[in-house]
């Protein structure tokens, strides 16, 4: 249902694209964990660009690092080695500015508060005003289509509703920089084809930078701007390949042979690794 | 429902048919040793049917027990010194001032050691030191010396329900405050949240589920903390009180009495936090099942 009103809007792209900036700049960057059975080399000498207004996915099998490049952006992990800008700060600063709002996996909601309230939670923190607060809480429970679901509390609600929640939650502080971990990981397939299409409306109309974690080949496809194909053993980036596709999606592009050859182009990276392992 | 009543009075029938033999076995011993020394003849069925009707039995039956409460709750006016509610409503104000403090200093005591690592390792062994010396050895000493800087009544016996309740707040609540979710904490992190934001945002609804199971052992606690502090203070008042002076007499009913009493109201104070539980945590959704 909220799909069909999306497509309207979807085919008139956004023409104020504000002029581009580095937002995230990533040089030499290596993390290993050490452990009694040797070190584990999480990331090796990642190098990478991501301009503002990008959407950029991290694609790639599981260990390949992508969730921890992710948490280094995010100052949740810090790097052994190499530099990370992020905003021009480093990552820490840019933590401590609120700059970024991070999605989880998991929806993360405190099940002792309501809806409403859980999405308060970052600006009760960053003291601003109730009145503020309202504002941005209405606008953007309304975006995910959860206003009518303010007063519930997180049980009440299904994983899907539940990840919406957290996605307007990190959308109330209005962060130029979404950091977003396989939100829709857990959820079944129509669920999430409707969240992606939502997430895609929210990203072009706020124009923010979005880093977006997943291992499915379909949903970079359909929401990036720029493609990180990630591998394990150590982490490592092999190919960033830049989307031919326009800005704005929508579920119906997912038949074309652009979109097939994108995705075929994905597969081929991922394979070849493969083959090599 | 139906299932739990039926467990409940099949329990409750089990219990008191064993009270009886017990009551019939300690009794009866009592009455052949007495009928003996005398150089009296006996036989079973006499010992039978004088065992429940002995004058301060060594266990008396359940239905003199049952006739000792009536008398001392139902016929005896609530003012009346030996009425039972006048004594267990003076337990009840100690048992309650010390369940407060106790509460309170347990979960003091908590946050001290969770966020102060050198407050752990020094204050943990004295809060567990605490918890080994036997109360009846405190107790005495606790009123005495309150008695010397003439503070009397209520306040001793509450400061040693106070002493018994705070370990369990102070276990548990150390256990609750670092209970917090992980991811939560990351979350809490992304804001870049204060220390004090943390605590009251988090930290403090994370332990609340470990609060109220250490408060329904605390008040537990409180009460027993109350009644032995009755016991050597040479009180006046209270279910303590009433369990001395019944031990002096040899009054076995007016032991038991007071014990049931004491047993009832431990019971309904239990159930109370309980239900205090459900009403602020039920929003949760943990309680759904309860």
């Amino acid at each position: 249902m909220l799909a069909v009103a999306e497509q309207t809007t979807l085919t008139e792209p956004s023409l104020t694209v504000k002029p581009k900036r580095e937002m995230i700049s990533v040089q030499d960057l290596s993390l290993v964990f050490p452990s009694k059975d040797g070190d584990v080399h999480a990331l090796s000498n990642i190098n990478l660009s991501i301009k503002s207004g990008d959407f950029v996915s991290f694609i790639g099998p599981s260990g390949c690092g992508k969730t921890t490049l992710l948490r280094v952006i995010a100052d949740l992990e810090r790097p052994t080695s190499g530099s990370l800008k992020v905003n021009g700060t480093d990552a820490e600063d840019a933590r401590l500015n609120r700059l970024y709002g991070y999605v989880f996996q998991a929806p993360a909601l405190l099940p002792w508060r309501n809806i409403k309230q859980n999405c308060a939670l970052p600006m009760e923190i960053s003291k601003q005003s109730d009145a503020h607060k309202n504002k941005q809480i209405d606008k953007y429970l309304q975006m995910v289509g959860l206003q009518d679901f303010h007063n519930k509390f997180p049980w009440q609600l299904s994983g899907g509703m539940q990840q919406r929640a957290s996605i307007a939650r990190a959308l109330c502080l209005n962060p130029d920089l979404l950091l977003m971990d396989e939100p829709f990981g857990a959820l079944d397939e129509i669920t999430r084809d409707h969240m992606n299409i939502e997430l895609l409306r929210i990203w072009s109309e706020t124009q923010k930078t979005v880093v977006f974690v997943t291992h499915s080949i379909d949903e970079a496809v359909l929401l990036s701007t720029h493609i990180v194909v990630m591998s394990p053993r150590p982490g490592r980036i092999l190919k960033v390949i830049e989307s031919p596709l326009p800005r704005l999606k929508t579920l119906a592009l997912r038949d074309r042979p652009e979109f097939h050859a994108l995705a075929s182009e994905i597969r081929s990276a991922l394979a070849h690794e493969h083959a090599i392992d | 429902m139906k299932q739990k009543i039926f467990s409940f009075v099949s329990l409750f029938i089990i219990v008191i048919a064993i009270w009886y033999l017990a009551a019939l076995i300690m009794n009866g011993n009592q009455l052949i040793n007495n009928l003996e020394r005398k150089n009296q003849e006996w036989t079973y069925q006499q010992v039978i049917s004088q065992a429940y009707e002995v004058k301060r039995p060594m266990l008396p039956a359940p239905h003199q027990v049952g006739q000792e409460l009536i008398k001392s709750i139902i016929d005896k006016p609530v003012t009346s010194k030996r009425s039972l509610i006048f004594h267990a409503q003076i337990t009840l104000n100690s048992t309650l001032l010390g369940f407060v403090f106790g509460s309170l200093l347990g979960i003091l005591i908590a946050v001290g050691i969770v966020n102060n690592k050198t407050l752990e390792s020094s204050l943990m062994p004295w809060v567990i030191a605490s918890q080994t010396i036997p109360i009846l050895a405190i107790a005495p000493m606790v009123v005495v010396v309150l008695g010397a800087i003439n503070i009397t009544g209520v306040i001793p016996k509450a400061i040693i329900s106070m002493y018994l309740s705070f370990f369990p707040v102070t276990i548990a609540m150390v256990k609750g405050l670092r209970s917090s979710d992980k991811l939560h904490e990351e979350l809490m992190h992304t804001y870049s949240a204060s220390a004090k934001d943390i605590f009251w945002k988090l930290r403090w609804y994370s332990a609340q589920p470990y609060l109220f199971a250490s408060l329904k052992v605390a008040i537990a606690a409180a009460l027993v903390g109350a009644i032995v502090a009755e016991l050597p203070t040479g009180a006046q008042g209270g279910l303590g009180a009433r369990l001395l002076s019944g031990s002096y007499y040899g009054q076995t009913e007016q032991i038991w009495a007071a014990l049931i009493v004491a047993a009832t109201l431990g019971s309904i104070l239990v159930w109370l936090v309980g239900l205090a539980e459900k009403v602020l945590l039920r929003r949760r959704g943990e309680l759904t099942h309860a």
